[in-house]
């Protein structure tokens, strides 16, 4: 498993973690944090992530998801054999920046065509189920 | 007819020995009678493509004409195609109607390029083995009990089985190589950002690249003529010259340096395939190059990193599929939120959900530093193993799959033993670099593919690798039983 760095604040990681009650991975010492990830994912993380990823995911498939999540992070864990200490993350293959151009439109106004398409459509506006009461 | 190169079809058409508008319908009445055994097609574009070769007969006739003028190609279902159906092989998209052509559509249609269809692929990209589709797998045309691989497979079997000369791909951990290999074609992933990818469906935006399957590197070589360039509405597109492929494709190979990574002939590799790789290179030795062993030790981390990165990258780009758009929408929305996520579970596969699910976690903050950066930071440490290699040798040569076509269903399960079939493909796009697929002898009657990879815009020399062996091999020619 990766070694953080050590870490500003022990209570970063504690707020963020929507998955697992800390004392089933985490160890904490007195100076470094050794931030120990979950091995496995069961059906009520599955809930969790489905939320955030806005996937409805019925009850009786979150076992089968969990037990397929929980084989690639396995498959994934290989990389913590590696000592990335002082690597640059890789932000892009080539090492190039982000192209600018001039702040000036370029598109003329497709709405109409790009609205043909939609499930959806009002007044020129995409139409969703009532929001505000 | 099938089986001519682009270079004799393109003669054929300006010696009016047949015309564009045969010549297609002769590919769409193949398409009619074999595809029902392979799947190959998402939609035929028909009378369109009629229409478009009538176009390309005029201009024959003018005189005003390139090597693509009137020659039938397909199109990945991945790529926009304006008033023609674009699914990206998935359920959300089986109503859209792209308002847009994407740049490679585009530039081969203004070359003259008559497109047949779209093919079929694993949804969204997303798959090693055509299996995701929501149009149902794609059968192997060397064995119909066996997978084209994926995601390309729709493209890579067409092109195989003669259904098009050639076709569009998208590659992003190996899904133009990887069909390329097991369906016996030749299948070219340029260097990240050498096609435009504007308009093309975003799966993961640091590793998707365009190429082609075709059944030669001379006829990929005029295809990639047309495509490769500049393109300022792709902001990742690379400004760097293009040459003239074609005309490299006879350039002497003698003294040129390759080296065989000892990673990538290890454990996992199946003897046939590795047999006849071996006999590969030594007609590479034969035709004066120098072989070398080189190591690139990071190498077999290469799958762990992806199923990090291009995940995370994923579960970004396909956030956009809320139902609201474009695109599927459920019925009966209790209200937003019920919308969004029944639009987006009912819309989306299996593997597009897993992969969703993988790419939100391992970004979810807490686990960022864990997953994602430790995955780019390894990404890197892959990148330098190439850097070092191009440091000794001027390609890289191995087999672009350890085994060949396995059997339908044989992985559907097991997501993991899918994700492997990867091992050698993936790392050409993590670093960026371009690499080819070249069929070369069957193992016990199914294809065989040798990758070689490249440094940094060195296309012309994959595809004059490829042609001088295929210039003294006769493998990319075999036609599949039944489809010759």
């Amino acid at each position: 498993m990766d070694r953080c760095a050590p870490v500003r604040s022990l209570d970063r990681y504690e707020p963020y973690d929507r998955f697992h009650p800390p004392r089933a991975y985490a160890t904490f010492q007195r100076f470094h944090v050794h931030f120990t990830l979950p091995m496995s994912l069961d059906p009520d993380a599955i809930e969790k992530i489905a939320h955030l990823a806005r996937l409805a995911i019925a009850p009786e498939r979150r076992e089968r998801y969990a037990v397929d999540l929980t084989n690639i992070l396995d498959l994934v864990a290989q990389m913590d054999a590696v000592d990335t200490e002082g690597v640059e993350p890789m932000a892009h293959p080539l090492h190039m920046a982000q192209r600018l151009r001039p702040d000036r439109p370029t598109e003329p106004d497709r709405r109409a065509r790009y609205q043909a398409g939609a499930p959806m459509v009002g007044g020129g506006l995409y139409l969703v189920p009532k929001v505000i009461e | 007819m099938e089986n001519k190169s682009i270079a004799q079809l393109a003669a054929d058409l300006r010696l009016r020995t047949y015309s564009s508008v045969e010549l297609t319908r002769h590919y769409l009445e193949r398409i009619e009678r074999l595809d029902s055994r392979l799947n190959s097609f998402i939609s035929v574009a028909g009378e369109a493509a009629l229409a478009s070769a009538e176009r390309a007969d005029l201009a024959l006739k003018s005189g005003d004409v390139g090597p693509l003028t009137g020659i039938p190609i397909a199109h990945k279902d991945i790529f926009c195609t304006q008033g023609f159906k674009t699914s990206c092989g998935s359920r959300m998209l089986d109503d859209f109607i792209a308002p847009y052509d994407a740049t490679l559509v585009e530039r081969l249609a203004a070359a003259g390029a008559v497109m047949l269809g779209k093919t079929n692929m694993d949804e969204f990209a997303m798959g090693s083995s055509n299996e995701t589709s929501f149009y149902g797998p794609v059968t192997n045309p060397w064995d119909q009990t066996r997978v084209p691989g994926g995601s390309s497979g729709g493209s890579a079997a067409a092109v195989a089985a003669r259904l098009c000369p050639a076709a569009t791909g998208t590659d992003t951990g190996g899904s133009i190589r990887q069909p390329a290999s097991l369906c016996g074609v030749t299948g070219i992933k340029p260097t990240y950002g050498r096609c435009s990818r504007w308009g093309m469906i975003a799966f993961a935006s640091s590793l998707d690249q365009a190429g082609v399957l075709a059944r030669s590197a001379a006829d990929a070589a005029f295809l990639l003529d047309e495509m490769a360039g500049f393109d300022p509405r792709d902001s990742t597109s690379a400004d760097v010259p293009v040459p003239d492929y074609v005309d490299a494709l006879d350039d002497d190979i003698a003294g040129l340096r390759i080296g065989l990574p000892k990673e990538y002939f290890g454990a996992g590799l199946d003897s046939g395939v590795a047999a006849s790789i071996h006999d590969a290179i030594s007609e590479y030795e034969r035709l004066g190059a120098r072989i070398s062993e080189i190591s690139l030790p990071n190498s077999p981390l290469s799958v762990p990193v992806y199923y990090v990165v291009a995940p995370a990258e994923c579960s970004s780009n396909l956030a956009r599929y809320d139902g609201v758009r474009y695109g599927y929408r459920c019925g009966h929305p209790a209200d937003l939120e019920d919308l969004y996520k029944r639009s987006r579970a009912e819309g989306f596969g299996a593997e597009v959900q897993r992969r969703i699910m993988i790419g939100t976690y391992v970004l979810s903050a807490g686990y960022y530093d864990a997953y994602y950066l430790k995955a780019q930071k390894v990404r890197q440490l892959i990148a330098d193993d190439f850097r070092r290699a191009f440091e000794q040798v001027d390609v890289i040569m191995g087999p672009t799959t350890p085994t060949t076509a396995f059997p339908l269903g044989a992985k559907t399960d097991d997501p993991v033993a899918m994700y492997l079939n990867d091992i050698y493909t993936i790392a050409a796009n993590l670093a960026g670099l371009p690499a080819i697929s070249v069929p070369v002898e069957p193992a016990e009657g199914l294809p065989v593919g040798l990758q070689i990879v490249g440094d940094y815009f060195q296309e012309a020399r994959l595809l004059n690798l490829a042609h001088r062996y295929q210039h003294v091999t006769h493998w990319h020619q075999a036609a599949p039983a039944g489809f010759e």
